[in-house]
Formats: C-alpha cells, structure tokens, sequence
C-alpha cells in the first residue's frame, strides 16, 4: 500500500507517494535528492541523519515518512535563502570540521540550541550536540565555534531553521 | 627564519565551505539513475568453518533479484603485502561476517531478503580465537597453504604454523645488559581489538561498461591501490581500470588498502552495464573491515641506578585475525621500532603476526606503535619508581637524539623530542601535586613519549600535477585523500608558497585514478611529507617556466625574478610587475614583435624516498633502512579519580609533536585534539567484545562507546615542535596518527599516581578500575 504524503522541505512543497516502511532519511536522500542528512547507523545512535523537524531536530532514520506528512523539513541546505548563517560563517572560519561528515547533523542540532537559548553556556552546547557523534575533530573547535557565533548574534535571532 | 607568507599559517580549510553547506558528496550520495543495482553479503556464522555446499535456488527466484554470485566465480587470490584472501571465502571461513556470497538486486530491500535464502552448508571446525590458540602445537591451521602464498621480501612467514610473519630484531647483546643493570622490571600488557568507528560507514559504487571498462566509486584512503589490487584479483589491466574517491568521512587506516570494496569491483563484472551498490551497515562496519589488532606484550627492561636503560627484550603476539595482507605490515611496523624513542644499546624484540579466526586486522591510525607503547610506557613509569627517579628524568635520561643509532642500525634524524618532554612537562605542571576537589577523589599525573615512523614499501611514490587558470587559480589533482587531516588545505598552501597565489585560489581535487597524478595511499601520516614534495616539485616547475618566459620578453636574469601576491616582479627593477593572470594561459606578448611567448602554464611533480630499503638480515633485523623518518613526541596528563565509581575524569592534557614545520598550525593543533581524545577513548571507553564462539558482542554503536561531545578533557593543551625534517616541505613531517599514540599509558600512569593501582590490559573502563580499587581494599597488596 502506498500511502500520499506531502513534505515542505527547505521550502518547497513535495507530494510524494511512500510506502509506510520507508524512512524519512530514504525519502529525503533517493526521492526529494537531499543528501546532507547521513546514514551513520541506522539506529538513532550517530545522529548524521539530523533534520529540524518543525524546527525540532529529529533523526530522520528514525522517523517513517508517513509521520512527517504535512511537516517543514530543514537541513543545512535550506538554512539560509543566500549565503551562511552565522553560526555557519563561524564554523568556516574555525575550520570547526574535519572529515565533514557529521557536520550537518551537528549544525542543525546547533542552530535548534541557539533558537532556544541565544547565550549557552559551553556545557549546554556540549549537551545539544551530545547525540551526534563526531570522530575527528574532538568536539573543542565544534563546541568554540557554537560558543562564538552565540557571543557575536545580532539582536534579532536566527530563524532556528523555521521558516 | 625564512618568513612565508602562506606555509606555517592557519588559513580556513579550502573544503570548509563544502562541509558545512551541504555540498560536500560522499560516495553514496552519488546518484546514478535508474538501472543502479544493490548487493547484499551472505555472512558466515561461523568463525571457522569447511563450506560443503551452497544453494541459491530460492534465492534466486526472490523478485527483482538479477543475480547471485559465490566464490566459485572468483578465485584469484589477492592481498596488498601477501595475497591469503579472495574476494569470496572459497572452501573455508574463517571469520564470524565473512562473505560467502553476495546477491544483486533491484532494491536494496529484495537483496537483503534474497540473502537471508541463500542456504549454505557447513562443516564446523575448531575456532582458534587468541594468540594462545593460535601458536599451541596442536592448533587447527588457519591456512594450510601460507607456504604458497606470495607475499612482499620483508615478511617472514612460517609454513605448517599459524605464524604469517615473524619479525625478529636483534641488536648488542641482551644477557650482557640485563647483567650489568641493578633492577629489571618484568611484565605483561594486553591490549584488545578496536574498531576506527569513522562516521561513514564504508560504501562502494562499480560499473563495468559494455566495453568493458570498470569504473569503481569508493570511500577509501587509496585509490591506486585499490586500483594496482582489483588488477589483480579481476585480472584486468589498469587503463581498464578508474577508481574515483569523493570525500571520505573518516578513515583512520579503516579505509586503506582493500576490504569490502573489491565486492563492488568483483561484482559488476558479472552484470555489465548497470552500476552496483554495495553499502555497509554499521554492523557489516564493525564485523566486516579491518579492526586494530590485538596485542599480548612481554616486557623485560634493565636500568641502572642513574636510570640509563641497558637492555629490553618486547615479545609482541598480534591477534592479527583471518587474513593479514595488511595487518602483518602492522606487525612488521612494531617489530623494529618496539623501543619507543629510546637510545638502548642492548635490545630483542620479537613480533609475531597471529592467525585468529576474528575479523582481519588492519591498519588503525598509530599501525602498532599505540598498541606496544601501552606496555612499554606503562613500564619505564614502574621502573622510575623502582629506581627511585622521576618518569620524566629517566625518559630524559634515555631519549633518543639526531644521530643516534636506531634499533636496525641507521641513524636517528633530527628530532625535538627533549623540547617536546620539556614542554608537555611544563604544560601541566609536572612535579607538584594538585588538590582533590572532593573526599572521593583522587588527582593523578601521568607521563609518556611516543615516536612513529610512516610504515610503507621502500619505494611509496606520491606525484603531483598543477595547472594554471585564466584568472590565475589554479587546479592541483593528487591522489591523496582528505579524509579529514587538512591535506588539501596543506597541499593548497605549499603551492601558494612557491607561485605566490593564495590557498582560496587554488582548488585541489580529489582522486581520480583516470586524472589525478599517482598516490600509493594515504596512510603512515606521509601524504604532507611525500605528496607535499611532490606538489612543491610541480608548483617549482610551473614557477621555472614563469620565470623562463618572463626572461625571454623582457631579458632580466630568472635569478632576479620572484613571485609574489599573484605577480611577477623583479629584485633589480621595483617598478616590474606583471600579473599572473596576463601571463599563465595566454602567454606574454614580445613587445618587439607582437608575437607570444610561453602559453599555458602546468607543473608536473614526483617524489620518492631513494635512500630506503628494507633490505635487512632476517634474524637480527640489523640493515637496509626500513622507515623514513621518526616524528616524535611526548604528553602528559591530569586526571581524577572517583574511588566510588571508578570513574576518570580528564583535566587537562598535553601533548607536544614535532611537526618539523607545521604547514597549517590549526591544522595540527586539530590532529592533536581530535587525536588524543580517540586515543583516549581507546584506553577509556572503546573495546570490540567476542563471545566464544567468535561472534562480536557489541557491533553498534549502542555497546561499542565512541566518546560524545560530553565525554572531552576539561582541557587539551596542543604544542607544536618544530625542528626541521631537512627531506621534508618547508621542514614538514606528518604528526596525524601520533596524536593517539600516547593516550592509553598517560591514562594507566595517571592512575597508578592517585591510587596506586597498576592496571596491564586495556581498556581501563571505570568498572574495571572500580573491580581494581574493591580488590585493593580487601587485600592490600605489597608488590611495587
């Protein structure tokens, strides 16, 4: 049984027909093309898969596209109309990445936390991007870089991934 | 000092943009339409096992399945330094995951269905599952034909044993040092098996056109290789051959040399025309690539009363798993450099690469030397303390310098280890104690020093090539791999040095064995070192012929000339300058004659060590000069103890490494801070469990814990060193996979310090600490 569902993801309307076992994480990779969301483990473990879920980060190999139905789906390729947020800009200029790999998990997982709290501390930054794991890096220059983009945010806050 | 505009500075990674928009595309990104096909292994169950038979009727008649192969279909042995696998397991398993058979499909979901009918016979056999086993008279051999199989000059196998290489190294004369020292120290270290865990699961893509022609997508460190290796397993010539490698996303040495990428090759050679698929689950990641290697080490090191070392004999047995075309070289690596960077006049070291029926073991960012400096570290702690010294003095006392005579007989080269000791000595404050910040915790400090060589073939070649664009970027294509270290960024800043073009306008591309000049593999932390040569070659030759071309329009001496921020200029005429970019494509115009000379600009470059060899006596390891260079290094940390929980909390850690020149500070101090918390995890969180039957306990990462961003020092304090390799660009030696090396002993001597607990097998989980401190309070026990 195929069921029609209908996604807005990073702003466009996707009517889709799914079958009730495939995964947000699939659809987004192999109907709608987005790639930024990873397969890491398959399991809800790594947190590669990472989208902003109505603004709620959410691990797509865990979520069935047919409970995303009539969702706004967001990954970093739809976080900014042009150019960089800040804390993407600060990510660039830290080099806060190696391999890359999780970087738009951890990103998304980042721009949730700054939505909510414009001033964490270096715990709370720890805290939110607890569930996406990163091997290369350490987590410091990631964790520096949340830290310098929440020191330096104008007044008016990011849209968090909420359009 | 030399002063560089673009070399030593920490400019943004050149990749930064593609990682954190999105753009960058790993291999399963990668689309490929509609007649793409998935494939599926049919995995033993058994760790060893006689294959009687395999049946793949139902299989077969699953819809949408086009194809089921088995190891009867390939039967070409292959291997990089000993060729002991085929890309099917052909009469035997010999490991829990091994692929039997793969079927292909339409959908990944019909393949992995199909794979589940495959119906496979087995006659079960004994299973040899550790070192033990593995060298007991009676074992059941692994590979009754390890005689037959051709491996490279400096392995030593053993026929009729499960012994696939036996390095041996003898230098001065052991009995004569144990005699002259006043305490010997004896003991044992274990280390168990791990996995690199990198974020991306191992992924291959491989079509073979209807003219014959294979091209391989792969998320691997070695392109070239994979290439010269599917050569020889598809029996293909390489023209007929192209590998291309998108970004990987993490290697460690997971990803070097060949492991289930040749499925992807083997297989679309049977249905030609449509790409395949294989993707590896996180499972299929931890039970199916190489893991690090276990180790059972025996220590024995003499000192005298002022701490100098007169002898060490290392025993080291690999639980090296069911195939070591890799992994022995690992075993190989240890087994001349199993000093740590020591002068020590009398040594004996054996090391012996095991065959065990667990996963093959690999290469793992540290290729051994993390796994016997976890005993060997641990072990000069215990004998400063029997001496009654300082750790840090007594490895003063004995650090190898420039010049001295390394265990195989050549010369140390230059090195900073004493400044490294100094500095990660200072940085946390060596010698005075710290506060407990509770009535439940004990603060301990603890100390090692490292060393690595780059482990490759003698003759490990890297090339280059570079061309100009018409607004003066420039496009490098190499055959190294970014999997994460920075090496584009690297490679980018070495030509902006010598053509005076900055790093954002230069792009350099990953492999692509059709394009890219040759790499060997991106491995042994030499790409900065062997591939930055090759690049600073190729950037040179494009300069000379700048240069030249300046010098035939307008007459001044190529040795007056100079490029700087995208121009030439001139030392005895300020007012010359032309741009680059009026020159690299078009050529410069003869103002005499209005013609042009020179044209489109390109460098070609190539670089091979021709000073190494491994030619060696096999019983004494004396001669030949196996390793290139060392990179060393030393560290010290600062950590609690909770005595109720057994718990270690990190404080602070230091670690400072002679980069010789550092081409991209933040590059390094990034190796270092991501290096040392993976070498951390290794000695407190990580280990990969059996049960014993052969099956791994924990292949998720639910029960195998890689550290989270909650679980990082309180501090990491990165130093770099900087003494010149004089072979090297601008200076520069790697520094990638040293970062972990010394972690696990820091962790057991920071231990032994706050609670005087000795801990000889990794990992030191809190639970095992806990179990240690419970045992302890029940019966003290005296011994040292």
């Amino acid at each position: 049984v195929r069921h029609a569902i209908t996604l807005r993801v990073n702003g466009e309307t996707w009517p889709l027909e799914v079958e009730a076992a495939d995964l947000l994480l699939e659809v987004l990779r192999e109907r709608v093309g987005v790639k930024s969301p990873k397969p890491g483990c398959e399991r809800g473990d790594c947190g590669s898969c990472t989208v902003l879920l109505d603004g709620r980060s959410v691990r797509s190999c865990l979520i069935l596209a047919v409970e995303a139905d009539g969702q706004e789906v967001v990954t970093v390729e739809g976080l900014a109309d042009d150019g960089l947020t800040a804390l993407q800009q600060r990510m660039l200029e830290l080099s806060a990445f190696q391999c890359g790999y999780c970087a738009p998990g951890i990103i998304l997982a980042a721009t949730e936390l700054l939505a909510g709290n414009p001033r964490p501390s270096r715990h709370d930054v720890q805290h939110a991007i607890a569930g996406n794991l990163c091997r290369c890096t350490g987590y410091q220059p990631i964790v520096d870089a949340v830290l310098a983009a929440a020191a330096e945010r104008a007044p008016a806050p990011d849209r968090g991934g909420v359009r | 000092v030399t002063s560089h505009a673009y070399v030593g500075r920490s400019v943004p990674r050149i990749d930064g943009l593609d990682k954190i928009t999105g753009a960058a595309r790993f291999v399963d990104d990668l689309e490929f339409g509609p007649d793409l096909l998935h494939a599926e292994v049919v995995a033993s169950p058994h760790a060893h096992a006689r294959i009687l038979a395999i049946d793949t009727y139902q299989a077969e008649h699953v819809p949408g399945v086009v194809k089921v192969v088995t190891g009867k279909d390939f039967q070409r042995p292959f291997g990089l330094y000993m060729q002991d696998r085929h890309v099917f397991a052909q009469d035997r398993v010999r490991f829990v995951g091994e692929q039997v058979a793969a079927v292909i499909a339409r959908t990944h979901r019909a393949a992995v269905r199909a794979a589940r009918l495959v119906e496979v016979a087995y006659e079960p056999l004994p299973a040899v599952l550790d070192v033990a086993a593995a060298l007991c008279d009676d074992a059941v051999r692994l590979h009754p034909d390890l005689g037959d199989y051709p491996h490279v000059p400096w392995f030593f196998p053993r026929a009729g044993t499960n012994i696939a290489h036996w390095r041996k190294l003898r230098k001065g004369d052991v009995e004569a040092g144990f005699a002259a020292a006043d305490v010997v120290l004896e003991d044992t270290y274990t280390v168990p098996r791990y996995a690199h865990a990198a974020l991306e699961p191992h992924a291959v893509v491989a079509r073979m056109d209807h003219a014959g022609r294979l091209t391989v997508w792969s998320a691997s460190q070695s392109p070239y290789t994979q290439r010269n290796l599917f050569a020889e397993a598809l029996d293909l010539p390489h023209q007929q051959i192209r590998v291309v490698t998108p970004y990987v996303g993490g290697g460690f040495g997971g990803k070097a040399g060949v492991t289930m990428e040749i499925l992807g090759a083997a297989l679309a050679t049977t249905v030609r025309g449509h790409p395949v698929k294989v993707h590896w689950s996180r499972e299929q990641e931890f039970t199916n690539t190489y893991q690090r290697q276990g180790l059972v080490a025996s220590l024995e090191v003499g000192a005298r009363r002022d701490g100098t070392i007169t002898a060490l004999r290392h025993v080291l047995h690999w639980d090296a798993g069911a195939y070591v075309e890799y992994g022995a070289n690992v075993v190989n690596a240890a087994g001349i450099s199993a000093t740590g960077p020591y002068r020590i006049a009398n040594v004996h070291l054996d090391s012996v690469c095991c065959y065990t029926n667990l996963p093959p073991g690999g290469p793992y960012r540290g290729f051994g030397y993390s796994e016997f400096t976890f005993g060997l570290e641990s072990h000069l702690d215990r004998l400063a303390r029997q001496l009654g010294m300082d750790p840090v003095e007594l490895r003063r006392r004995n650090a190898i310098a420039e010049g001295d005579e390394l265990p195989y007989g050549a010369r140390m080269n230059p090195s900073g280890l004493m400044e490294a000791i100094d500095r990660a000595a200072a940085a946390i404050d060596w010698g005075t104690e710290e506060p407990a910040p509770a009535p439940n915790v004990r603060v301990g400090k603890g100390f090692a020093t490292f060393w690595k060589a780059p482990a490759m073939p003698p003759n490990a070649g890297s090339a280059a090539f570079l061309k100009f664009n018409e607004d003066a970027s420039i496009n490098i294509t190499v055959s190294g791999m970014e999997i994460g270290q920075g090496y584009l960024t690297a490679m980018a800043q070495i030509a902006a040095e010598v053509l005076g073009v900055p790093p954002e306008k230069i792009r350099v591309e990953t492999p692509d064995t059709d394009r890219n000049a040759y790499e060997w593999q991106t491995v042994a932390s030499h790409v900065t070192w062997g591939c930055g040569n090759a690049v600073l070659a190729a950037a040179e030759q494009a300069r000379t012929s700048i240069l030249d071309t300046v010098h035939r329009v307008h007459g001044f001496a190529v040795t007056d000339l100079f490029l700087e921020d995208e121009h030439i200029r001139c030392r005895t005429d300020p007012a010359f300058a032309v741009p680059l970019r009026d020159l690299v494509i078009g050529g410069l115009e003869d103002p005499t004659d209005g013609t042009f000379k020179g044209g489109p600009v390109v460098g070609a470059g190539s670089f091979m060590p021709e000073f190494a060899s491994t030619r060696s006596d096999p019983e004494t390891g004396q001669g030949g000069k196996p390793n290139v260079h060392y990179t060393v290094g030393a560290a010290g940390i600062v950590l609690e103890v909770d005595v109720e929980t057994g718990k270690v909390h990190v404080r602070k850690v230091a670690l400072a490494v002679d980069a010789g020149k550092a081409i991209n500070p933040a590059a390094v101090e990034g190796q270092i801070t991501g290096g040392i918390l993976q070498g951390l995890a290794t000695v407190l969180y990580e280990d990969l469990r059996f049960d014993d039957a052969g099956r791994m306990l924990n292949p998720t990462f639910t029960d195998y814990k890689i550290p989270t961003a909650l679980d990082v020092p309180d501090e990491v304090i990165p130093l770099i060193v900087e003494v010149p390799q004089p072979d090297g660009p601008f200076g520069a030696r790697g520094i990638g996979e040293h970062t972990m090396i010394p972690a696990a002993p820091l962790v057991a001597n920071a231990i032994e310090d706050a609670v005087g607990i000795r801990i000889t097998a990794m990992p030191i989980t809190a639970e095992r600490l806990f179990l240690a401190l419970e045992e302890e309070a029940e019966e003290p026990t005296t011994a040292s």
